[in-house]
């Protein structure tokens, strides 16, 4: 026996009161799995967000569209390494539940933008260059359909008409984008800027938004400045910003995502201090007698106090680390479902790490009392013998 | 251990309570030698405060003044921590209630005061064996106090005492609980601590019955003692 095998048994010896505890904690931490895996999906994009490249929308917002001519113009920029563009599709296949992220690209640029994020085989997007009619699609988007090289696809849009009335795109698939980073998400469909554009029934000639990279982050503001500078009091203002911010700014169209977790989580864990604490208190109190006798062995006040810190913190872990686990089990179920909106979505190391810096955390605020209590307890008092 | 070297020596001990705007005087300048190998039974009525002086002698509670000395090392100026140590390693505590942990098997009751030494774990189970068949409890190791009689868990309580060898025993009403039978082979066990193993044993006790077994009888009344000797 040691002191550890005191600390377990005394947890265990209301064996209900234990196990209610444990699955209380284990709530809270399977929240705080799931949420803080949701968090860090969606923000996703603002951490795998490169320094050197900045985004150029309209300044109205990204959904109006501008000029194609601004491409070349931008190109000329001083500080500019390389500059591409894209435009939002609304894309779906068979069915518009089946949301697809499609993007029409300019084809020659795209790649070289994005070539420390995505890797296709050279041959693969040669074709593609070749073929106006061809796609290339990211790995998760073939996986989740079953799609290879050479299937033909019928992309629908919600946004977009062809000039003969049609909603639906045939593309043929050239290659398969992979990811060159596990957090790289590659559920997109890429096809050519010049066959959409040559083909839609309005908006020729515009563009979504572009994408460029610098010579070097430093010059990232001066750059921002000439660009925004070159088309101000135009019909088309601009607004060009870092990716960071870009899909920072993005991310806060759907609300305060990190507020709303951290109030969920926030409740839930109040909540659980309270209970914990509370249990924690009246179990200490329950004890005085037996940890008078402790003292009166000869165990110390700081020993007694470890004791009873352990004992608070093994509990939290006995319910958190379960809890995670379980978190993480529902991000592994939901991860395909939801990889249209939160692409990435996972229990990570990281929040793994935060969840058991959390758990001790816990063990020690719930504990601190009733061990501080426990440590200062005096052995006549604690006997009934003062 | 001679008459200048008592096992226990308390000299112009003070202790007082205050209880709301009164202070109650237990003791004023209280002298008390108890010789090493000595099996003492401190009687009186209630309130008399015999188990404040047990209290004292352990070093559970303070004096207010005074000089406590046991085995020639003065207690009285020790740190909490430092009183703590010297708890472990000197003195063994026998309650009425037997204050064993319900969730320890006996063995692991007995374990507890060597979780304070280095001993390593065969080391301790043998000393553990060791102290619960001096007890008579060599076959009930691994029964939880609920799973025995008082007397036995009594029996346990007096194997953790002597698990660590301590020479003074302290023992507060150590048969206070028990019916009589049980209660004589309590006392039998502490007889045989005294007799062969030389402990020092200070019990208190309402029981004459009990006192009976000890070789002096001190009768505490209004903070000071009054001797009768027993037959050995």
């Amino acid at each position: 026996m040691n002191d550890f095998d005191l600390v377990r048994k005394n947890l265990f010896r209301r064996k209900l009161r234990a196990v209610l505890m444990i699955v209380s904690i284990l709530i809270a931490f399977m929240i705080f799995g799931v949420l803080a895996g949701f968090y860090r999906a969606f923000t996703a994009g603002e951490d795998a967000a490169a320094a050197d490249r900045m985004i150029t929308v309209n300044k109205i917002n990204f959904t109006q569209p501008m000029p194609i001519a601004y491409f070349t113009r931008v190109r000329a920029v001083e500080g500019v390494r390389q500059v591409t563009f894209a435009n939002w599709f609304g894309g779906y296949y068979q069915d518009p539940k089946n949301f697809i992220m499609a993007l029409a690209i300019e084809p020659n640029t795209y790649f070289d933008v994005y070539r420390s994020e995505f890797e296709v085989p050279p041959e693969q997007l040669q074709a593609f260059m070749r073929d106006r009619g061809s796609a290339v699609v990211g790995e998760s988007l073939a996986q989740k359909w079953g799609w290879k090289i050479g299937d033909r696809i019928p992309l629908n849009s919600n946004i977009f008409s062809q000039k003969s009335g049609g909603h639906t795109w045939d593309l043929t698939i050239a290659g398969i984008v992979k990811g060159k980073a596990e957090h790289v998400d590659t559920n997109f469909l890429l096809f050519q800027y010049p066959y959409f554009d040559e083909t839609r029934s309005f908006g020729k000639d515009t563009i979504g938004w572009m994408i460029l990279q610098t010579t070097s982050p430093e010059n990232n503001d001066r750059v921002a400045k000439a660009i925004d500078a070159m088309f101000a009091n135009s019909t088309a203002e601009t607004s060009t910003d870092t990716e960071k911010a870009f899909g920072k700014a993005f991310a806060a169209q759907f609300g305060n995502i990190a507020l709303i977790v951290l109030l969920v989580v926030g409740a839930a864990f109040v909540t659980i201090l309270m209970i914990v604490g509370n249990t924690m208190a009246l179990s200490i109190r329950e004890r005085t007698r037996e940890i008078g006798v402790l003292k009166t062995l000869g165990f110390s006040g700081p020993r007694i106090l470890g004791m009873v810190l352990g004992e608070s913190v093994l509990l939290a872990l006995l319910g958190g680390i379960p809890g995670l686990a379980i978190a993480a089990l529902i991000a592994m179920a939901l991860r395909n479902s939801l990889a249209n909106v939160v692409p990435g979505f996972a229990v990570s190391p990281a929040i793994a790490l935060q969840g058991l810096a959390l758990m001790i955390a816990l063990g020690l605020i719930t504990g601190i009392i009733p061990a501080l209590n426990a440590m200062r307890l005096k052995i006549a008092t604690a006997l009934g013998r003062g | 251990m001679t008459a200048e070297h008592p096992m226990v020596r308390l000299t112009g001990v003070a202790k007082r309570f205050t209880k709301g705007k009164e202070t109650i005087s237990i003791f004023d300048h209280l002298d008390l030698a108890i010789p090493r190998g000595d099996f003492i039974a401190v009687m009186g009525p209630s309130g008399s405060g015999k188990t404040t002086l047990l209290n004292l002698l352990g070093g559970i509670d303070r004096a207010d003044a005074g000089e406590i000395a046991v085995a020639d090392q003065r207690i009285d100026g020790l740190s909490e921590g430092e009183l703590a140590a010297w708890r472990a390693a000197n003195v063994g505590f026998i309650f009425q209630f037997y204050n064993l942990m319900p969730m320890l098997t006996a063995a692991q009751n007995v374990e507890l005061p060597l979780l304070l030494t280095k001993l390593r774990s065969k080391e301790r189970a043998e000393r553990v064996h060791t102290a619960l068949s001096v007890v008579g409890l060599a076959d009930r190791i691994k029964h939880r106090p609920r799973e025995m009689s008082g007397g036995q868990q009594q029996r346990v309580a007096i194997a953790r005492a002597i698990v660590s060898d301590p020479n003074l025993l302290l023992c507060d009403e150590p048969t206070g609980d028990l019916d009589r039978q049980s209660a004589d082979e309590i006392l039998t066990i502490l007889q045989l601590l005294n007799g062969e193993l030389g402990k020092t044993i200070v019990m208190v006790t309402h029981d004459p019955a009990a006192a009976n077994y000890a070789k002096r009888v001190l009768h505490l009344d209004k903070g000071r003692f009054v001797e009768r000797e027993l037959a050995a």
